[in-house]
């Protein structure tokens, strides 16, 4: 009975060919380090991540984060680290601080004068306008006209 | 004010800090290290693997930490800069052969002047991740504490050799 | 001789462009239909001039003529001849030749569609475009010119970019520039109808066709870009929120935001002095996307090769071209009368503030974009603004413009009233809820984003039947496919684009919640196994293309057992430039897309690979093209189609600029 497992086995090259091993040995620590290098930004690259760059620098990072993460250091430390060394170009996420604060409230500070803005000159406008330029009157006319249109045409 | 004339006021805002912007450089990275420690480190010797190149070595005295590479084509743009300056004595530059072949940099150096009292090996790029360098050639000025008062990324050019540098080494040697 | 043709013809199309700018727009002023008629033909002798240097430009990479400059440094003798005509945008000088001949393509066509304008409005909108191509044929001429010479001639070129070698790229930068120059078009209406004072409803239904067809091929361009970045870049993703991709970005929020303030204009006659600003911004954000990828001031994947004096040009162009208009906006803008009343909660205030949200997402995207140049120029420190940023910036800003998108549509015009809305909403906002809820847990991974983003996207679609049902109801008689077709077009079209919004958020939705990866080592008949699917590799074969040598993986991927389709990864080498390209083979689906792409030679014939499960994601790009169909849809309206065979204005001059009102 065992042969003629075997024998099925070694006929059926598929069956006998593995399963392909993770490029990684520790595949948890890689999406620690995958989840970590996409926030952070590959120094000597144009635009790229850390997760994305095969630049020596890249790889070199990725090496000492692994390394970092081997030795249970937590995202803040590892982080930290990076910063200390290379600054807050490094971060994709700027940290929220005093020069940065106008990025960040910014959007929003937008929105609210924007919405502000539209419900006052909304308020405003509800007192002033009288009369109305485009009146259905003219819509009518209008559309008669491009009907005569069509139809000469 | 008119508020017809905001969209221009901001406009102008803009074309004013882009003006700025096309005067500087995107890619060029400050260093949060200057002002602080230079990290230590103990790397072989390239010409005598067997003896440790460290900073500590060097208390006291007022240096320049040069990272370069035999593969870097900015290292050989700025290497008359150095055999210049090493030449005058001024102040001793002191190599860190970046992720390199041992042979190579030796030839290379051989081939084109040593300007370096004593060239550190950094094969694994461990010492230039500490120091924060993301591309060779990167210097240091380090004063006689050991700490880092000026980083030159890119390559150093003998203007700001004349105007940065020197100026610099010479009030941290008065202190 | 044939380069020296088409520097020539660039000189002649500058001259004519001086004409076009001046006299046209002069004899508006005072009156000269003399002059006034200069317009029309100085815009098409432009066209064919500028179309000249760029055949003859064409020529010469067809020729492969190394001893022109340009031709030397973006070709090669063994580039394949549809690349080396693609590389003729392929670099800065080349593209923004493209650029101009764009432009005077819309220029042609203005003159073409024109007939039913004024005489005095025609004269000025193509006097502003002659204008703006001023700049760029001057810029071509003094710091960019694609025809300078090489002597000693090369022997060969240094090569296209092999990332710009591929289909995409013939296509993509075309299709981008179209709409980001289309936009030119608006911009002229604007400035034309401020330089003329008559700001009124029937400039909106003018600018609405134009604003639209530009805004169609800016969507398609900006699609086609982000799917060049997904299969040629290699890792699989389809938005960097890099700076060029932003530079894009911002002209496109703009000019949706400008499509919608078009229709309370051109419908009510209300908000023309924020409409024609949208105009102006639309395109300024397109010269600004120019400024910001070829002067270097940001860093980008795809920056073009810079050099600071071009950056100075066209900073200074910006500055007149851009700073002219607003100071002319801030100058003419408060004689613009009001329009017709409406209240907060109506069709005309939703899409208001639909515009509101809009350009809350564009100021962001422009924030984000700028700061660290901001930061850098004021000595404050160096940051990096990438996609964590944008990300947690723009969905709050988008979600509640979604949802004013399934609401707008069935509010009506003037006075709508939110308990009635509430009442015709409440299936469709219940259905949405319910399914965006349960469908993550049966999928058997819930998370809030993925929630949401179903939520919006399940309101779109069924707020949009609600809308059809309800319309449909409004026409008596006939049969159901009578009814269907007794809807206007432009409301398809509205339809359409906004059910285009709804499949794209699917797709973002799903490949963000759903997607896997894997990077593995694969050796020889092993076999790796993503989203259902067996991956079994079969090894290397080298092969050889036109100028590149390459490495082609085959993997053969099964479901079930059975196999259902045959992958060919490549590792490609470009000769020229020595530079490795990872070309990823996909097998693309309705449901999800295979990716693999080949990584690095182990030992012993072993590859490192890495495979992609990505469900869904081809509706991120197929939302697009919907949208712009939608669009599409909406320009073939009857209405359009009668306007342009006109001869007379097709709407009366409205009372707007009489009453002088501030808005």
């Amino acid at each position: 009975m065992t042969w003629v497992m075997l024998i099925v086995l070694l006929l059926s090259g598929q069956v006998w060919a593995g399963e392909a091993r993770p490029l990684a040995d520790d595949p948890v620590a890689e999406a620690r380090l995958k989840h970590l290098a996409v926030e952070l930004r590959c120094l000597v690259c144009q635009n790229q991540t850390l997760a994305d760059s095969n630049a020596p620098l890249a790889e070199d990072l990725r090496r000492e984060v692994r390394e970092m993460i081997a030795k249970d250091m937590s995202d803040k430390e590892i982080i930290e680290f990076l910063v200390a060394r290379y600054g807050d170009f490094v971060l994709y996420r700027p940290p929220l601080k005093a020069t940065t604060t106008l990025l960040w409230v910014g959007p929003f500070v937008l929105l609210m004068i924007g919405a502000t803005a539209l419900i006052i000159t909304l308020r405003r406008r509800a007192h002033k306008v009288v009369d109305v330029p485009v009146t259905d009157e003219e819509h009518r006319r209008v559309e008669q006209l491009l009907a005569e249109g069509s139809k000469r045409s | 004010m008119n508020r017809f004339l905001l969209p221009l006021s901001i406009f102008i805002v803009v074309v004013v800090f882009l003006g700025v912007g096309l005067k500087l450089n995107p890619r060029e990275i400050p260093s949060p290290l200057v002002g602080k420690a230079a990290p230590d480190f103990s790397q072989p010797q390239l010409y005598d693997p067997a003896t440790v190149f460290s900073p500590a070595d060097l208390k006291g005295k007022v240096w320049l930490l040069n990272f370069w590479a035999s593969w870097c084509s900015g290292c050989r743009t700025e290497h008359p800069v150095l055999m210049e300056l090493a030449k005058s004595g001024e102040v001793p530059i002191f190599g860190m052969d970046y992720k390199d072949q041992r042979d190579e940099a030796l030839a290379w150096l051989k081939r084109w002047g040593n300007p370096y009292p004593v060239v550190g090996v950094d094969d694994a790029g461990r010492v230039g991740i500490n120091y924060g360098v993301y591309g060779v050639p990167e210097t240091y000025v380090i004063d006689k504490q050991g700490v880092i008062r000026y980083k030159q990324i890119g390559p150093l050019d003998p203007d700001t050799v004349a105007k940065k540098i020197l100026p610099l080494v010479k009030q941290l040697e008065s202190q | 001789m044939i380069p020296e043709i088409g520097h020539f013809a660039l000189i002649l199309a500058l001259c004519v462009a001086v004409v076009q700018g001046i006299l046209p727009i002069y004899g508006a002023a005072v009156g000269n239909s003399a002059l006034m008629a200069v317009a029309k033909p100085a815009a098409r002798g432009q066209f064919l001039l500028v179309l000249t240097a760029f055949c003859c430009l064409g020529y010469a990479f067809a020729e492969k003529d190394f001893s022109v400059l340009y031709v030397a440094a973006t070709s090669n003798s063994q580039l394949p001849l549809h690349y080396r005509l693609a590389a003729i945008w392929g670099a800065h000088e080349g593209s923004l030749l493209l650029w101009t001949f764009i432009l005077t393509i819309w220029m042609f066509a203005v003159t073409l569609f024109s007939a039913h304008l004024p005489d005095a409005t025609r004269s000025r909108i193509l006097g502003v475009m002659g204008l703006v191509s001023i700049g760029f044929l001057l810029f071509m001429l003094t710091v960019s010119n694609p025809f300078e010479r090489l002597i000693p001639a090369a022997l060969d070129g240094r090569d296209l970019n092999p990332l710009l070698q591929d289909p995409g790229m013939v296509i993509h930068p075309p299709m981008l520039y179209m709409g980001y120059v289309g936009f030119s078009v608006a911009f002229a209406f604007a400035i034309a109808a401020l330089l003329g004072g008559n700001l009124d409803a029937a400039w909106a239904r003018w600018s609405r066709p134009w604003t639209t067809v530009a805004w169609c091929f800016l969507t398609v361009g900006i699609a086609m870009g982000s799917g060049w970045a997904y299969y040629e870049l290699g890792w699989g993703g389809w938005w960097f929120w890099d700076p060029v991709e932003n530079a894009s970005f911002m002209p496109w929020l703009a000019g949706t935001a400008l499509v919608h303030s078009l229709a309370v204009t051109d419908k009510r006659g209300g908000f023309k002095v924020w409409t024609v600003l949208l105009a102006i911004m639309a395109f300024s954000l397109s010269l600004l996307g120019t400024f910001l990828v070829r002067s270097g001031v940001l860093t980008s994947v795809h920056a073009f090769a810079t050099d600071p004096k071009r950056g100075l040009f066209i900073l200074a162009f910006l500055a007149v071209v851009i700073g002219g208009s607003l100071a002319l906006y801030a100058w003419r803008a408060p004689r613009v009368g009001l329009g017709g009343s409406f209240a907060m909660v109506s069709r005309e205030g939703m899409l208001l503030a639909n515009n509101v949200l809009l350009v809350a997402a564009m100021g962001s995207v422009l924030l984000g974009t700028l700061y660290p140049l901001f930061l850098d120029a004021l000595d404050l420190g160096k940051i990096s603004v990438g996609p964590p940023y944008f990300d947690s910036v723009f969905v709050p800003l988008m979600t509640p413009a979604i949802f004013l998108m399934g609401i707008g549509p069935l509010a009506q015009w003037k006075k709508a009233s939110l308990p009635d809305l509430a009442k015709r909403l409440q299936w469709a906002f219940a259905v949405s809820v319910v399914t965006a809820l349960a469908l993550p847990v049966v999928m058997g991974n819930w998370t809030p984003l993925l929630s949401l983003g179903l939520l919006l996207a399940i309101w779109i679609a069924t707020t949009a039947v609600v809308t059809l049902r309800e319309r449909l109801a409004h026409v008596s008689g006939g049969s159901f496919i009578e009814r269907l077709a007794s809807v206007p077009r432009s409301y398809w079209g509205m339809l359409v684009a906004h059910c285009g919004i709804a499949v794209f958020i699917v797709g973002v939705t799903m490949v963000k919640g759903f997607e896997s990866e894997k990077d593995v080592r694969m050796n020889v008949g092993e076999t790796a196994t993503i989203g259902d699917y067996t991956f079994r590799f079969d090894g290397t074969q080298d092969v050889v293309g036109p100028n590149y040598t390459a490495a082609r993986g085959t993997f053969r991927v099964s479901l079930d057992g059975r196999e259902t389709t045959v992958l060919y990864p490549e590792k490609r080498r470009y000769s020229v430039q020595n530079q490795v390209m990872t070309e990823a083979a996909i097998d693309p689906g309705l449901l999800r897309d295979l990716y693999v792409s080949l990584g690095e030679p182990l030992d012993d014939g072993a590859w490192s690979v890495r495979l992609y499960h990505k469900p869904f994601v081809d509706w991120i790009w197929g939302g697009c093209f919907i949208m712009a169909l939608g669009g599409a849809l909406a320009v073939s309206d009857r209405r359009y189609r009668i306007a342009w065979g006109r001869q007379k204005p097709a709407v009366p001059v409205s009372t707007g600029t009489a009453r002088r009102k501030v808005a």
